[in-house]
C-alpha cells in the first residue's frame, strides 16, 4: 500500500467551489477522492495490483491506491481502490428533463380530480412482456402501497386495475380498451440485455397501430427507467427509483386535467 | 415433548398439524383422480423418451399431444406406449420418434390385454428407476466420502443466461465456500408448457433449465467438490407448468435441491390451481424418492403482503406444505420449508420479531432443513446498508439454526450478482456463522417478553387460519385471496386445459414404486 494516508503533500489544489468545474468530494473541496471496486480476470499478485493501478489511471484517477486485494478464484482478483479524480463537470450547464407536475398527497389528488375532472380516473397497470416481477407495479398500485405511500387502489378518485406480471402487450391493450382507460402504467424490472426497451417500444407501436396512443396517458416505471428514457421511447412520463404512487397519481391527474381542460 | 426456548404450546402445534393434514388429505382426494399433460410428459421421460423433433418440439410433448389430440389422454401414456411396445416391438424412444415422423398413430393400434401391456412397459420403468437410484447412491457416496459444509448451507445464485458462464461463476462461488449453487431460470420459463432441449447460452435474468444444462453444471460441481473436499449441491426450479418433468430431469441428473411449490405458482405465476396441485404431487413423489430437498416459496408472500401483519400466513402455508409433502412420501429431512427476513428496516424491534419467527419456525419443524430468505423488498441500491441488512439476517439464521441460507447480495435490486458480490456475501455469512456459532445454545427468551409473545401470537393466528381453510377447502380459500392478498379462481389461470380425469385404463406404476422407495 502506498503512502498518502496521512501525507500532507499534493493538497495544494484550489479549495474553492466552482460550479463550472465540480469534482468528487472526499473530505476536502476539490480533492476528487473516489472509491472504486472491480474485478480483473487475472491471478492475484504484484502484477495484478499494478494492473489495477493502471486501470485506475486510465479511468482518470491520480494517485491510485489499491487498499484491498482478494482472489475470488484462480484467475480472478477483486480490488477496492481509491484515487483522485482528474475530471470535472460543469454543473451550471446541466439540463435534465423532469416530469412537470407538483406532487400532491392522496387526499389532495382526490380533491384535485373531483374539482377538475369530476369523475374517477381509470388506470390500468401491469408488468408486461416476460417480466415476472410485480414489485414495481404493486408498490404503485396496491392498496397498501410502499414505504408509507398508499397505492392507487386506495385513491377514492382512481379506478385502478393491476393486471400483475407477464402480461402480453396485446392483452394489456385489450383491457385498456375494455376499461376505457385514461392512464396506462407499465412496469419493467428486468433490464438484462435491454429486454425492457424492446418491450416498451413494442407497446408504443401497438398503441399507435390501434390509434390509441394519443388517447391515453402512457407512463412507464422501474428501477432503470428515467423520464428522459421514457420520453425517448415515446412515453408521456417515466418514473424511476424513489418515486411513489403520489408522484404517479399527481402527474396523471394534472396531465389529464391539462388535456381535458386545456 | 421437545423443550421450547419460546414457551411454544406444542399441543397447539400438534393441533394445527392435524388440521393441516386434513386439508392435505382433502386435496389428495382430488389429485388421485386426475392427471395432466405435464405428468404424462414426465412419464414419457421416465420411460427414456428424450430429444426433439425437426421443429424443436420435445418428443415427450409430441407423444402426449398426439394422444391428447385424439381425446384419449385420460387413458394415459403408459397404456398407449405399453400397447405400442407389444404391437411394434420398438422401445419407447423409437415409438416417440415414429410418432414425430408421422409414421405411427398409437391410439388406433389393436389393444392388447392390460396385464400384457403392464408387463411390456415394466422393464423400461425399472431401468429408469434404477438410474435414479444410482444417481442418489452417487450423492450418498460423496456425502460419505468427501462430506459437506456445515448448516446453514450457504446458497447462492448464478444467473448469467449462459450455462458455460454460469459454470465459471458457480466454480468461483464453490471455492469461496458456497454449499448450494442455484441456477436461476430464465424469465418466463415457468409458463412454458415444454422443457427446452440442449445446452443454452441465451437467457434473460437467468439460464434455461434443460437436462443438458443440468448435466453440464452437475459435472462441473462434482469436479470442484472433489477438489475442495466438500460436496456442492445443485439447485433448480421444479415449478411452473413443467413441474414434474423438471423433477424427473433433476432426479436423473443428480440435482439436490428444487424449488417446488404449487402455491407459489398459483399466486405469483397465475398457474391454474388444479393443474399445478396435481403436478406437484407427482413431482414431490419424485423429489422424495431421489433424495432431493424441496424448497417452498412462502417467503415470497411477504414481498406483496406485509411481513409483520401477515407472518401467520407464512406459518399456515408451511403447515399445509408440510402435509402436502408428507402425502407424497417426502421425508421431513428433505423439506426446505420457506420463510423470510422481510420486515421493513424502519420497524422498531423488527429484529426481535424476525428472531421470534425464525425460532418459532425452527421449533415447529424441527427436522426440516428450513430455507431462510434474505431481505429483498427493502434492498434499495444502498449497498452499504444492504450489507448490514444481510448481516442481521445472517445473525438470526445462525442463532436459530436454519438449514439453508439463501445469501443476501448487497447489490440486490441493482443487477444479477457480480462474482465479487457473491464473495462479499459469503464472507459476510462465514464471518457471522463462525463468530456467533453457539449463540443459540446460550440464549433463551424472557418469559412474557416481546419475542415469546410474538411467537405465540403468530402461532395462534396461523392456527386460526388453517382452521378456516379446512372449513372451506384449500381451493376455495385460494379463491378468496387467503395468501399474499392474491385471489385466484379455481378455473382460471394458465394450464387448466392440460388437466384430465383418469380413465378406466389409466395406470402409473411409478406412483407405487416411488412411494415405497
Amino acid at each position: 500500500m502506498s503512502g498518502g494516508l496521512y501525507s500532507t503533500d499534493s493538497n495544494d489544489f484550489d479549495k474553492t467551489l466552482d460550479l463550472t468545474k465540480i469534482k468528487p468530494y472526499g473530505d476536502t473541496m476539490n480533492d476528487g477522492k473516489t472509491q472504486v471496486s472491480f474485478t480483473l480476470p487475472v491471478k492475484k499478485g504484484e502484477e495484478a495490483i499494478e494492473a489495477a493501478k493502471q486501470m485506475m489511471k486510465k479511468m482518470g484517477f491520480e494517485n491510485p491506491q489499491v487498499v484491498m486485494v482478494q482472489e475470488l478464484m484462480e484467475g480472478f482478483t477483486f480490488f477496492n481502490c481509491y484515487g483522485n479524480c482528474t475530471h470535472t463537470v460543469d454543473f451550471t450547464g446541466i439540463h435534465v428533463p423532469k416530469v412537470e407536475s407538483t406532487t400532491m398527497d392522496m387526499h389532495e389528488t382526490d380533491e384535485f380530480v373531483k374539482e377538475n375532472i369530476g369523475r374517477p380516473i381509470r388506470v390500468v397497470g401491469a408488468s408486461t412482456g416476460t417480466d415476472a416481477h410485480t414489485v414495481g407495479i404493486d408498490a404503485i398500485m396496491n392498496m397498501k402501497g410502499f414505504a408509507g405511500h398508499y397505492g392507487l387502489e386506495r385513491y377514492e378518485m382512481m379506478e385502478a386495475l393491476n393486471m400483475g406480471s407477464q402480461v402480453p402487450n396485446e392483452e394489456f391493450i385489450a383491457k385498456a380498451i375494455e376499461m376505457e382507460a385514461d392512464v396506462l402504467l407499465v412496469s419493467q424490472t428486468v433490464t438484462q440485455k435491454d429486454v425492457h426497451i424492446k418491450n416498451l417500444t413494442e407497446l408504443v407501436e401497438l398503441l399507435e397501430a390501434e390509434g390509441l396512443r394519443e388517447k391515453v396517458i402512457l407512463i412507464c416505471g422501474g428501477p432503470r427507467i428515467s423520464h428522459e428514457l421514457a420520453k425517448e421511447l415515446g412515453y408521456d412520463a417515466g418514473f424511476g427509483m424513489n418515486k411513489y404512487a403520489d408522484d404517479v397519481a399527481s402527474y396523471a391527474a394534472q396531465e389529464l386535467s391539462r388535456r381535458l381542460n386545456g | 415433548m421437545q423443550r421450547s426456548k419460546l414457551g411454544l404450546d406444542f399441543e397447539k402445534v400438534g393441533h394445527a398439524k392435524e388440521v393441516s393434514k386434513r386439508i392435505a388429505d382433502d386435496v389428495q382426494k382430488f389429485v388421485d383422480n386426475y392427471s395432466t399433460v405435464a405428468v404424462e410428459r414426465t412419464l414419457c421421460r421416465l420411460l427414456g423418451i428424450d430429444g426433439v423433433d425437426s421443429n424443436e418440439v420435445p418428443l415427450p410433448n409430441v407423444v402426449v399431444d398426439a394422444i391428447k389430440d385424439k381425446g384419449v389422454l385420460s387413458e394415459g401414456v403408459m397404456f398407449f406406449i405399453g400397447n405400442a411396445i407389444l404391437e411394434t416391438g420398438m422401445n419407447p424412444q423409437q415409438i416417440a420418434e415414429k410418432i414425430a415422423e408421422g409414421e405411427l398413430e398409437i391410439t388406433t393400434l389393436p389393444i392388447r390385454p392390460m396385464e400384457e401391456i403392464q408387463n411390456a412397459i415394466q422393464p423400461f420403468v425399472d431401468e429408469n428407476i434404477n438410474k435414479i437410484r444410482e444417481r442418489k447412491a452417487k450423492r450418498d457416496n460423496y456425502l460419505d466420502t468427501i462430506g459437506e459444509g456445515p448448516k446453514p448451507y450457504l446458497y447462492v445464485i448464478v444467473a448469467t443466461g449462459n450455462i458455460y458462464e454460469d459454470v465459471v461463476q458457480a466454480e468461483a462461488a464453490a471455492r469461496q465456500g458456497a454449499d448450494i449453487i442455484a441456477v436461476i431460470r430464465t424469465t418466463g420459463q415457468s409458463l412454458l408448457d415444454y422443457v427446452p432441449y440442449g445446452a443454452t447460452t441465451e437467457g434473460f435474468g437467468g439460464t434455461v433449465a434443460t437436462q443438458e444444462n443440468f448435466r453440464i453444471m452437475r459435472t462441473a460441481l462434482d469436479k470442484v467438490g472433489e477438489e475442495e473436499g466438500r460436496y456442492i449441491r445443485l439447485c433448480n426450479y421444479c415449478s411452473g407448468l413443467c413441474m414434474p418433468e423438471i423433477a424427473a430431469m433433476g432426479a436423473l441428473e443428480g440435482l439436490d435441491v428444487m424449488l417446488n411449490d404449487a402455491l407459489y405458482g398459483i399466486l405469483f405465476r397465475d398457474i391454474n390451481m388444479q393443474r399445478t396441485i396435481v403436478d406437484q404431487y407427482f413431482s414431490r413423489l419424485l423429489n422424495g424418492f431421489a433424495g432431493v430437498i424441496i424448497n417452498t416459496g412462502e417467503d415470497n408472500y411477504l414481498t406483496t403482503a406485509d411481513a409483520f401483519d401477515e407472518a401467520h400466513t407464512v406459518l399456515a402455508s408451511d403447515f399445509i406444505n408440510e402435509q402436502l409433502a408428507l402425502v407424497a412420501g417426502l421425508p421431513e429431512e428433505q423439506m426446505g420449508l420457506g420463510h423470510a427476513f422481510e420486515m421493513t428496516p424502519d420497524l422498531e424491534n423488527g429484529f426481535l420479531y424476525e428472531l421470534a419467527q425464525a425460532q418459532m419456525i425452527r421449533e415447529i419443524f424441527p427436522k426440516a432443513p428450513l430455507k431462510y430468505m434474505p431481505p429483498t423488498k427493502f434492498m434499495t441500491g444502498n449497498i452499504f446498508k444492504g450489507n448490514v441488512q444481510d448481516a442481521l439476517f445472517n445473525q438470526i439464521s445462525i442463532w436459530t439454526g436454519q438449514g439453508i441460507q439463501l445469501l443476501g447480495m448487497l447489490t440486490e435490486a441493482i443487477h444479477t450478482p457480480f462474482m465479487s458480490d457473491r464473495y462479499l456475501s459469503i464472507e459476510n455469512a462465514k464471518y457471522i456463522f463462525s463468530n456467533m456459532k453457539s449463540i443459540g445454545d446460550e440464549m433463551e427468551f424472557k418469559e412474557g417478553g416481546i419475542i415469546r409473545k410474538r411467537a405465540a401470537k403468530v402461532l395462534d393466528d396461523a392456527t386460526e387460519l388453517v382452521e378456516n381453510i379446512e372449513k372451506e377447502g384449500l381451493f376455495t380459500a385460494l379463491e378468496k385471496g387467503i395468501f399474499a392478498d392474491i385471489k385466484r379462481p379455481k378455473d382460471g389461470g394458465k394450464g387448466l386445459d392440460g388437466v384430465v380425469e383418469k380413465g378406466s385404463n389409466y395406470f402409473n406404476p411409478f406412483i407405487e414404486i416411488l412411494h415405497k422407495k
